[in-house]
């Protein structure tokens, strides 16, 4: 079974209680800024005075508002990220200022379009790559961009070293993530795969980035001293990395029924883990040239080529005892869908491990059909 | 000491009892609307045979997607790792395994006489007996009068890619007025082709088995053989597969 600490509080808990901190915080003023996706540099929000939020859909309530507009056989995440918007059901859209976005996959880029005429979204330019001569130029110049956005809409300027500021700060951020990730290499993991993706998602509706570090910093403490006392020595149940699309939005459905049905979630290779948080940003170069270089390096499929993800899978793999690999791709993400064939041939003829792939959505219609093939695949293992 | 396997698949629950390495009892009952009280039926039935599962002489394994409902069932198991222990006994090398059942379809690669690696259908019957299920109703025919009629037909082409648009399709076909046979080879072919990409996409290696209800069709198997190009093999049991190998797993790990 999932064993998950006392004072738990599950994803809509913390969304709740993200309501009420984010009304505190307009009252006073604060700007807020909604943001889609890993690619986002957050830290020019910060160096704006402003907060980010993260405003990606992972629940089918709202799939059918974006329905009425969006073509059914599209990304469950996208649809659910518009249906919450156009519905005006997500008091996080709701108290946006400005929506900043990416063009990542082709689905959300065109998405935004739409997205735009409920409120301003502004849309960066992601390169289709980084091997491409101008890609580096081209996103530096979206950074340096972005700052004229950021200050005329919010109506507020930052200097230089506000941004440097900003910069450290959310490395300490990112440096205390991946300290809570790599609490995942323990064997036997102290800490369920269904907490580390809550505690991540439910981070991101606590607007105080010395608060975030506190709590991940007093978790991870706290299960080191765990598996210390209680795991260390023991056996330890078959280790499973997740990887492909975001799984937020089929956290009950797939990663707590993988832990309940006996196996343990030690690593994601996607969003929700360490892919955008491993590497740093550089604190010693221009903050704008660093920032285009760090998010440029983030290894999401809608890069091509996309080396740099197999690269990361190999290494978690090792740094995490992975027993067997699961690969979530949500329904219509052609990037995800079409990687995975490469992700399959590298884990099942290169690494020699069980892989399987789960194709979904939101919805609770496959519930049956996807708690077959997971145990199947566990089957296998044990 | 009697070991039980109980497959209760989304249309037919199918029984197998060994007695040693013999095999004391094999039948079918249709799957009801409720799988528990299809379980209740397979308990009253097997008791009938002299089989009485609450004995400690009988070891019960129960698989298929109504297994959770067979309540007096020792431990269960999915139809992968069940279909993959019969159909490795009845064909004992390495070998693949294409069960096409009610509501999934799989491809299991047996190695070393365990399942190495599975693919099913996604989430679309597409493929699948269900498929043929429907499109016969559409027909008017049952399921054995479809392959007869698809033989002596010139298949029509049919979407293999979503059952709702299929269905539509020969909606439309049958409103222009194309014959029965050409209609009924159209759904196999349909049917044949989907099941041989998920083979494609699984890579056969070794000897390919044909399990589940449709492997003692024998022009479903020589359809799917000419399509995959490869000799396909069926067994008597082939239908008992998956209650089979819940069976030959009860014997081993049960006691």
């Amino acid at each position: 079974m999932l064993k998950l600490p006392p004072n738990f509080q599950n994803y809509s808990e913390a969304r709740q209680q993200g309501f009420m901190r984010m009304k505190e915080l307009k009252e006073k003023g604060k700007k807020v800024v909604g943001v889609f996706c890993t690619y986002t540099p957050t830290e020019m929000i910060l160096a704006a005075g402003a907060v980010p939020v993260s405003l990606c859909g992972m629940s089918d309530e709202p799939i059918p508002f974006a329905e009425k507009s969006l073509p059914k056989n599209l990304c469950p995440l996208i649809k659910s990220s518009y249906g919450f918007a156009v519905s005006d059901t997500c008091p996080f859209f709701y108290f946006s200022d400005m929506i900043l976005a990416e063009t990542t996959c082709d689905g959300k880029k065109k998405m935004y379009e739409l997205l735009g005429e409920l409120k301003y979204t502004h849309v960066m330019q992601l390169p289709p790559g980084r091997s491409g001569s101008l890609a580096l130029e081209s996103w530096y110049g979206e950074m340096l961009r972005l700052k004229d956005v950021l200050c005329r809409q919010l109506e507020t300027d930052f200097s230089d070293e506000d941004l440097r500021n900003a910069i450290r700060l959310k490395n300490r951020e990112r440096k205390a993530m991946l300290d809570f990730f790599e609490l995942g290499r323990l064997k036997p993991s102290p800490v369920s795969g269904y907490e580390i993706n809550t505690v991540i998602d439910a981070n991101g509706f606590i607007f105080d980035t010395e608060e975030k570090i506190a709590i991940l910093e007093n978790r991870t403490a706290e299960l080191l001293q765990e598996y210390a006392n209680n795991c260390q020595g023991r056996p330890s149940r078959p280790r499973i990395l997740i990887t492909g699309c975001p799984t937020g939005g089929v956290r009950e459905k797939i990663i707590r029924q993988i832990e309940e049905l006996d196996a343990d979630i030690v690593g994601f290779e996607n969003c929700c883990g360490p892919r955008a948080q491993k590497e740093l940003v550089d604190e010693n170069k221009d903050p704008y040239l660093a920032l285009a270089e760090k998010y440029l390096g983030i290894n999401c499929s809608v890069m091509s080529p996309n080396p740099g993800r197999i690269e990361a899978l190999e290494e978690m793999l090792e740094d995490y005892q992975v027993d067997g690999v699961i690969e979530v791709v949500l329904q219509a993400c052609h990037t995800f869908a079409i990687e995975s064939e490469r992700v399959k041939r590298f884990v099942t003829q290169e690494k020699h491990l069980p892989y399987l792939c789960l194709e979904t959505d939101y919805s609770q219609t496959d519930t049956g059909q996807i708690n077959t093939r997971i145990s199947a695949f566990l089957e296998i293992l044990t | 000491m009697n070991y039980v396997g109980i497959d209760i698949g989304s249309t037919a629950a199918k029984t197998l009892v060994l007695d040693g390495e013999r095999v004391a009892a094999a039948f079918t009952l249709p799957t009801s609307w409720s799988s528990r009280e299809t379980a209740a039926r397979i308990k009253a039935k097997l008791l009938e045979l002299g089989f009485d599962v609450e004995s400690r002489t009988v070891k019960t394994i129960a698989t298929g997607y109504g297994r959770v409902a067979v309540d007096y069932a020792d431990k269960v198991l999915t139809e992968i790792t069940c279909h993959g222990r019969g159909g490795s006994y009845l064909f004992p090398e390495d070998c693949v395994i294409i069960d096409v059942g009610g509501q999934d379809t799989k491809v299991i690669t047996v190695e070393n006489g365990a399942v190495a690696r599975f693919l099913m259908n996604d989430k679309c019957s597409a493929g699948t007996g269900k498929f043929l299920e429907i499109m016969a109703n559409r027909l008017e025919v049952d399921l054995d009068e479809l392959f007869l009629l698809a033989q002596s037909g010139t298949p029509i082409p049919i979407s293999s890619m979503c059952t709702v648009f299929a269905e539509s399709e020969v909606i439309s076909q049958i409103g222009v007025g194309k014959s029965k046979p050409d209609l009924a080879a159209g759904i196999v072919e349909s049917v044949v082709t989907r099941v041989a990409l998920l083979a494609q996409r699984h890579d056969i290696r070794g000897k390919c088995i044909l399990t589940g209800g449709l492997s003692h069709i024998p022009y479903f198997r020589e359809r799917l053989a000419s399509k995959l190009q490869r000799e396909i093999y069926t067994h008597e049991l082939g239908k008992y597969a998956g209650a089979l190998g819940a069976a030959l797993i009860a014997a081993e790990k049960c006691n």
